[in-house]
């Protein structure tokens, strides 16, 4: 099991598959709040359903609406189960805070590379702890 | 606040507040003296955001300071003279009967500090308004960060915002002296000049040099376009802006100097604006000034416009310019002042119209990716000559 330090954005436990993108997420227009799949035309995860995943990208990008898109997404019950950012900023903090979604940022090493897609991963955000369990 | 103490509505709020602080390591929580809320377009964020607003109001949350919206996406009272279908209007209203019941204004302006919420030198508020929020830290000398929607609304709840950012002093100082060499000349002038700024320098704190002296409606168009192509939330003008007097040659000195000349407000001009025969002409991004209507009427007096021509203000200003006779010249002309929206918020691409003349480098960035419309951009009097050509 290989473990990742960082910081606790919004508190909460969560554990799940993980899916893994490179690039920055605009959830306004890059994501559908009703199935929880990934739009963006060109986006290298595009297709890809989030629901009850553990999220790992680097930072959200476009509309500050991108917020109420993680609330409705959790209220369609369509959210990840926890979002790992390498630096978070507002839209993600404010949309996982309203939607409860666990979040963790600036972990020790980075995690959209040590962190496989597949991985099943296990987020202690009130400890700010995330662990990758073994590939087996 | 944050143990529910004062109901579900004021912890969320507080919840969010404070996650914020943390992530901007602020020290503590201050009072505002008001808030702006944005994100009040059903155009821009759809159910997701209508069903937000809603479940909190539900909650019975109230505001705890005065609070006002930013524009909707269409004209509270006006909509089906707009040509805004019955489905968007009936959600839009929705969305402002939720703020509503939250006691927050629906005043539904870009720029409240023409309707009298003029926070004074040092003030915190929470506002939203990227426009806005530059002319409140930088013409009037208060202090707010760039919030988002739900943080602003969050403020509005609880009366606080979290110490970080531009309520610190050092976050306020210059960090680029913008030497102006151009003519900038009009609004459109400073509109761009100020989107030229805020393209070249991303973020900071500019500080200009060689601006004379601007009047009212040029340094809301100089903030707007800053705001719009960059993350700018305060700029100073020499010997013009409250804090700029009190820069001292350490502030100044150490900042990276960049000259502005014609050359990079043509470019810039050109980058945004298309050569083409439009049929819809509008003013009033960020919304018009009760001088900008007076001005707009004497040119209309006694023509007819030719083509649809709008002018965006909030219903406050549109009250005065009825009762001083201005909006008949206006009407008159066949032209119409309509409240509580603009060009970037509402859904211009359902009302038949093939492109936009407008005189706001920042309706020119939002209103291709918001409308998918191509936009001219022409100053003040040439627009209104484009709709009585």
């Amino acid at each position: 099991m290989i473990r990742l330090k960082g910081r606790g954005v919004v508190g909460g436990v969560a554990e799940g598959v993980a899916v893994v993108s490179k690039e920055p997420i605009s959830f306004f227009g890059g994501v559908n709040p009703k199935t929880g799949k990934i739009i963006e035309r060109g986006h290298a995860l595009e297709g890809v359903c989030v629901a009850g995943k553990v999220l790992i990208f680097p930072h959200g990008k476009g509309s500050t609406v991108g917020s109420y898109i993680l609330y409705a997404m959790a209220k369609n019950k369509v959210a990840p189960a926890a979002v790992i950012n390498v630096i978070t900023e507002p839209i993600i903090v404010v949309g996982c805070c309203l939607a409860d979604i666990p979040l963790v940022d600036k972990l020790d090493k980075n995690p959209v590379q040590s962190i496989k897609n597949g991985d099943t991963v296990r987020v202690l955000a009130y400890k700010g702890l995330v662990e990758v369990m073994d590939r087996c | 606040m944050l143990r529910g103490d004062y109901g579900s509505a004021v912890a969320l709020a507080m919840k969010l507040l404070v996650t914020l602080g943390d992530v901007f390591e602020a020290k503590k929580m201050i009072k505002v003296g008001s808030a702006q809320v944005s994100g009040i377009s059903y155009q821009n964020i759809g159910d997701p955001g209508l069903r937000f607003i809603e479940d909190l109001s539900k909650m019975k949350a109230k505001a705890k300071v005065y609070s006002s919206l930013n524009p909707a996406g269409m004209d509270l009272k006006k909509w089906k003279e707009m040509g805004i279908n019955e489905v968007f209007a009936e959600k839009q209203l929705r969305i402002i009967n939720a703020f509503n019941r939250m006691r927050i204004e629906p005043t539904c302006t870009c720029t409240p500090y023409l309707i009298g919420n003029r926070p004074g030198i040092g003030e915190h508020v929470a506002w939203a308004e990227s426009s806005a929020v530059v002319f409140a830290n930088s013409v009037l000398g208060a202090r707010t960060n760039r919030e988002g929607g739900p943080s602003a609304l969050a403020s509005a709840l609880t009366g606080l915002t979290p110490f970080y950012g531009y309520h610190l002093d050092g976050e306020r100082k210059p960090t680029h002296i913008i030497r102006v060499e151009a003519d900038v000349g009009d609004e459109l002038g400073f509109s761009i000049l100020g989107y030229a700024v805020g393209r070249m320098l991303g973020q900071g704190v500019p500080f200009f040099e060689g601006l004379g002296t601007p009047d009212q409606e040029e340094l809301k168009a100089l903030g707007a376009g800053l705001a719009a192509s960059g993350s700018i939330a305060i700029y100073h003008i020499a010997n013009i802006t409250p804090e700029s007097r009190l820069m001292t040659h350490n502030d100044v000195g150490s900042c990276e100097k960049i000259t502005v000349e014609n050359r990079d407000l043509s470019e810039t001009l050109s980058r945004l604006s298309v050569e083409d025969d439009f049929n819809f002409v509008c003013i009033g991004c960020p919304h018009c000034s009760l001088s900008e209507i007076k001005r707009a009427a004497d040119m209309l007096s006694g023509k007819k416009v030719r083509k649809r021509f709008w002018i965006f203000t909030s219903k406050m200003i549109h009250k005065e310019a009825v009762k001083r006779g201005f909006s008949k010249a206006i009407e008159k002309a066949g032209a119409e002042i309509i409240d509580d929206t603009c060009m970037v918020v509402s859904p211009l691409n359902e009302l038949g119209i093939n492109g936009v003349v407008i005189n706001s480098c920042k309706a020119a960035h939002y209103v291709p990716s918001t409308c998918r419309l191509k936009v001219n951009l022409r100053n003040f009097e040439d627009c209104i000559n484009e709709a009585i050509k």
